[in-house]
């Protein structure tokens, strides 16, 4: 490796550095406070070198890895959103008796992960990538192992996902059998010729989809999420259904516009099928729900549903809208998670619907927080998700995928549904005068950490949702030179 | 950029109301009346200092800033006078539903006033904007605070007609943001040229099918919102429950932004699409009548029957949009006001009603008019518009869209008319059951204060206005109408006499307001910029 190698690696460079420091000071004392401003500082140190890969190109690591614009968007996206989960863990987890330094370690490791899957181009780092991410998820998911449902979520998600590995490594396997390379665009150039997919090929691709498929909890694919969602810690579930989706998701389009993917017809249908299921089962089955973290689970499944319809437009503009997406998506997720946190108290995650009840009377602006992250989840206008919405839209029009295109109408619309009726019960007059919460035993200092992220994320909202313009030249500059 | 101010005194009003209701309880009120009023006169200055027939073009006032050039959307404001009549209406419905809340809302007062200001903000919005984006985007804004008025100050079944208002608005807003889609990106594979802006979309060449599709997608939204027969089940729930300044603003005003979709985008954008579909349009319009009419007879709670009334008065205006004439479009325009204040002030007396009985049930009322005639005298006046007399505004509506109408489908039009004579027989059952009949209560009924008499005279002046003198309003809505209709009436022959006095709008470039001078020797310039667009006049086949 050259000395420019390690330049274009240097993100990930300082995450592992910021691994190593952690253990050692753990190894010297636990302070939470040293462990958080170290995670924070490696997170803000990382993003910064992303400047220094502002007009990258594409620079090629042989045979592994690819810096381009796709992957210093993703990867930044994904630090800032670490950034963000890891300044609402340390309220959360200060209120907790375990032990919790042990838990950035994680949460870096976790990074790191996501951040190898986008950037990879080979089989082998994708494979690393996704092990690193899901291992450092087994113990994160579990990380209150003191709570029966934390335990429960951390071995079912252990045992699904190391189904879905071995899945995705047979695929893999079957792959390299037919075409003798594991590199994406070695695969390409050896399909290139093909204008239907020849039988092991495709075994080996829908093997792969089913381990994918798993990670993205898309339909039929998705059983372990309601669970995992609920008995994860706050900051926890909103770093799976953020970072870790993201970080699949990247590596996905990466390699189907790599291969192309989109001239067969029957890899098209199968993502479509996926797409329309996770559509109507996500919306469907969160109206059933009364549990807010297994709300905004189904409606996660629903979400990445909505991705793939942008994702099959198969074109720059879907890749752009994918990503604006993802960027109102994380946003929003993390904000919802982090509003669901903030209201957790030291036994129990505020998660039944009864916990929000005149929310709004008793604590307005975390209310009003949370109701702007439901109405962009729901897609309406003055907020991310709406422009979102608006450009999947316009990528499914554009290539006239009509039957998706009108089940995502047809799906926000069951999606409004339930975000209306969280809304709905937050506003709904208290029966009672009720105390103001008790809130005063958080120091301030922790207060003011995850209301300022909240306030932050709340911003970046409103702002995306009004003016999009800048977003939009940051992606589809970034995009441009790429160009798979 | 007046037309950005009229836009951002609401909001900012809204959000400055929402703050100021820590110091004061009473203070978000005045600042609500503030903000309205300042728009409201704002408004009426544009009206009186343009007048509209001598300027020749139908635009007044034009605003365009670019906001997302990626995507070719821009803050694209214009007004002509159907915007303006509409404005003017807003603004005014806007006043009257400030002064009702102030004595009936008491919870909440400062977060009411925000969501008030800001369903006015949307709905100026979607009067105004010129970009299709931007119409949806406010279609939208005013959804979200409609919910709220209905969902937290509602009567008892609040939740439910909540929900079921905002659900059904946003399922056909959807249907009609495939729609622009559609057309967006019809127009821009023909063109080159990405944009929502609705003067380049007018240009579009759509094929037959292409078209009907579309159209049934804008449809979608505005039939709902209007609400056209089998869409309307959300209507009668939302205005039943809605506290009485949501019902005023419901009836008089969220349902006129789908009779003004209807006249602004489906006739232009779909000129022939719209002549297909026209008959079946015009049955619906009639069954909305006779249904609403038949419905509105049967109910026993004031609000849900003055509600379906609504329902039978809409009708009508579905029934003047697919004439496609200008008398029937006159109609329309009239109707979109006079029902709107009719209507709106019927809401408001069974609001005084409520407020003093705290029921809508008009089987419990009867008699009233020994004790509180004020209120009876003022209901009789809104009741007799609503039937249709000469002399008030309704009739003049009801009567250009008839006649307008006969032009385009005789045998509709007859059963149209019939739903006249049912209008007064559930007009005078409301009199009937509540004014007259034996006296049931113990208490005496307090009659009118001095604050609603301040609500009741306004309207019944401008009720009494419209009936006598509808002149100035058909003036200012003359020229719309007539570039609305363009694609239906093409005399080749009189487009040569009449070039420049009809020529339809001065497109405005770069990012400034312009004005045009009532001059025309000023006005020339700016309109030979638009030789590129097509053909344009008019001079309706019915001008006799």
């Amino acid at each position: 490796m050259t000395l420019t190698d390690f330049q274009h690696l240097m993100p990930l460079l300082i995450l592992t550095f910021a691994v190593l420091v952690s253990m050692l000071v753990i190894a010297v004392g636990r302070n939470h406070k040293i462990m958080y401003v170290i995670t924070a500082v490696s997170f803000l140190a990382a993003f910064a070198s992303l400047f220094e890969l502002r007009d990258v190109g594409r620079y090629t690591i042989e045979p592994l890895l690819v810096v381009d614009g796709f992957g210093v968007f993703y990867i930044g996206m994904i630090l800032l959103t670490a950034l963000l989960i890891s300044m609402l863990s340390y309220a959360y987890f200060e209120q907790r008796e375990e032990r919790k330094e042990e838990y950035y370690l994680l949460l870096l490791m976790a990074t790191i992960g996501a951040c190898v899957l986008v950037i990879s181009k080979h089989f082998a780092s994708l494979f690393l990538g996704l092990e690193i991410l899901s291992v450092s998820l087994y113990a994160l998911i579990a990380y209150l192992r003191k709570r029966e449902r934390s335990d429960e979520a951390g071995i079912k998600y252990l045992i699904l996902a190391a189904f879905s590995s071995a899945f995705l490594l047979f695929g893999m396997a079957l792959v390299y059998a037919s075409t003798g390379t594991m590199e994406f665009a070695g695969i390409a150039a050896a399909i290139a010729g093909f204008t239907e997919l020849p039988l092991l090929l495709l075994t080996g691709f829908g093997m792969m989809i089913v381990g994918i498929g798993f990670k993205l909890s898309v339909v039929p694919f998705h059983m372990w999420a309601p669970d995992v969602y609920e008995g994860a810690p706050a900051p926890v579930t909103a770093f799976i259904a953020t970072v870790s989706k993201g970080g699949v998701l990247g590596v996905l389009i990466r390699f189907f516009m790599e291969v192309d993917g989109f001239r067969y017809p029957t890899l098209v249908l199968i993502f479509t099928i996926v797409a329309i299921a996770s559509m109507l089962a996500g919306n469907l089955l969160a109206l059933l729900q009364r549990n807010v973290k297994r709300i905004l689970a189904y409606s996660s499944i629903a979400h990445l549903g909505y991705l793939l319809v942008a994702f099959l437009a198969g074109n720059q503009m879907g890749v752009e809208a994918v990503t604006f997406y993802l960027v109102a998506y994380f946003i929003t997720t993390v904000g919802a998670f982090g509003v669901v946190a903030m209201l957790s108290d030291k036994e129990r995650d505020a998660e039944q619907l009864e916990d929000y009840r005149a929310l709004l009377w008793r604590r307005p602006w975390t209310a009003a927080v949370f109701t702007a992250m439901l109405l962009s989840l729901a897609g309406i206008p003055l907020t991310a998700g709406f422009v979102g919405k608006f450009y999947i839209l316009a990528a499914g029009v554009n290539t006239q995928l009509w039957l998706l295109v009108v089940m995502l109408a047809l799906n926000s619309v069951i999606g409004l549904f339930y975000y209306i009726r969280i809304v709905a019960v937050m506003f709904q007059q208290p029966e009672a005068e009720t105390e103001a919460d008790p809130r005063g035993k958080l120091r301030p200092s922790i207060y003011v950490a995850s209301v300022g992220t909240l306030t932050v994320l709340a911003l970046l909202l409103v702002y995306i949702g009004v003016y999009p313009s800048g977003l939009l030249q940051v992606i589809q500059g970034l995009m441009a030179t790429t160009a798979p | 950029m007046i037309l950005v101010w009229l836009i951002v005194i609401l909001m900012a009003g809204g959000v400055l109301a929402w703050i100021s209701g820590k110091v004061n309880r009473s203070l978000p009120r005045w600042v609500a009346l503030a903000s309205v009023g300042a728009v409201f006169l704002m408004t009426l200055y544009l009206w009186l200092s343009n007048p509209i027939p001598v300027l020749g073009s139908a635009w007044l006032v034009q605003f365009t800033q670019p906001w997302i050039p990626q995507w070719g959307i821009s803050f694209s404001l214009a007004l002509d006078g159907l915007s303006l009549l509409m404005l003017l209406l807003t603004f005014f419905i806007g006043l009257l539903a400030v002064l009702i809340s102030w004595r009936e809302i008491q919870t909440k007062v400062a977060f009411f006033h925000f969501n008030l200001l800001w369903v006015l903000a949307g709905i100026t919005g979607v009067f105004l904007t010129m970009d299709l984006f931007l119409f949806y985007f406010f279609w939208e804004v005013m959804l979200i605070p409609m919910y709220f008025l209905i969902g937290i100050w509602g009567h008892e079944n609040r939740r439910y007609a909540a929900y079921k208002f905002f659900i059904f608005t946003q399922a056909s807003g959807l249907l009609m943001l495939l729609a622009i889609l559609g057309l967006y990106f019809i127009h821009g594979s023909q063109t080159g040229i990405y944009t929502f802006s609705y003067f380049e979309l007018l240009n579009t060449t759509l094929a037959p099918e292409a078209a009907r599709l579309l159209m049934f997608g804008f449809l979608a939204a505005f039939l709902v919102k209007l609400p056209v027969v089998p869409f309307h089940s959300w209507l009668p729930d939302a205005h039943s429950e809605a506290p009485t300044a949501g019902s005023v603003i419901l009836a008089g005003l969220l349902l006129k932004t789908g009779a003004y979709g209807l006249l602004r985008f489906v006739l232009p954008l779909f000129p022939t699409a719209t002549v297909e579909f026209a008959p079946w349009a015009m049955l619906l319009g009639v069954i909305g009548i006779i249904y609403g009419a038949i419905l509105a007879f049967s109910q026993t709670d004031l609000k849900r029957l003055v509600a379906y009334t609504s329902v039978s008065h809409m009708g009508f205006v579905i029934l003047g949009v697919f004439a496609f004439n200008e008398w029937a479009l006159q109609g329309v325009v009239m109707q979109m006001i006079t029902h709107g204040l009719s209507t709106g002030a019927l809401f408001i007396i069974a609001g005084f009603l409520y407020e003093r009985l705290h029921t809508r049930d008009i089987r419990q009322m009867g008699g009233f008019w020994s004790t509180a005639p004020k209120m009876g005298v003022i209901a009789l006046i809104f009741v007799m518009a609503s039937l249709g007399l000469p002399g008030l505004g309704n009739f003049i509506a009801e009567f250009l869209t008839l006649v307008g109408s006969w032009q385009a489908n005789n045998w509709l039009t007859v059963f149209a008319t019939i739903g006249l004579v049912m209008a007064t027989i559930y007009s005078l059952r409301i009199m009937q059951k509540i004014f007259f009949q034996e006296y049931k209560l113990v208490q005496p009924l307090p009659d009118m204060n001095a604050r609603e008499m301040l609500i009741a005279i306004p309207m019944v002046a401008m009720i009494l206005w419209l009936g006598l003198y509808p002149q100035p309003v058909l003036d200012t809505a003359r020229p719309s109408i007539q570039e609305q209709l363009q694609a239906y009436t093409k005399p080749p022959i009189e487009q040569k006499k009449l070039p420049s006095t009809l020529e339809n709008m001065a497109r405005v470039e770069e990012n400034t307001l312009e004005k045009l001078s009532e001059k025309p020797e000023d006005a020339k310039p700016a309109l030979n910029l638009q030789v590129s667009k097509s053909p344009s006049p008019l001079i309706p086949k019915s001008s006799n």
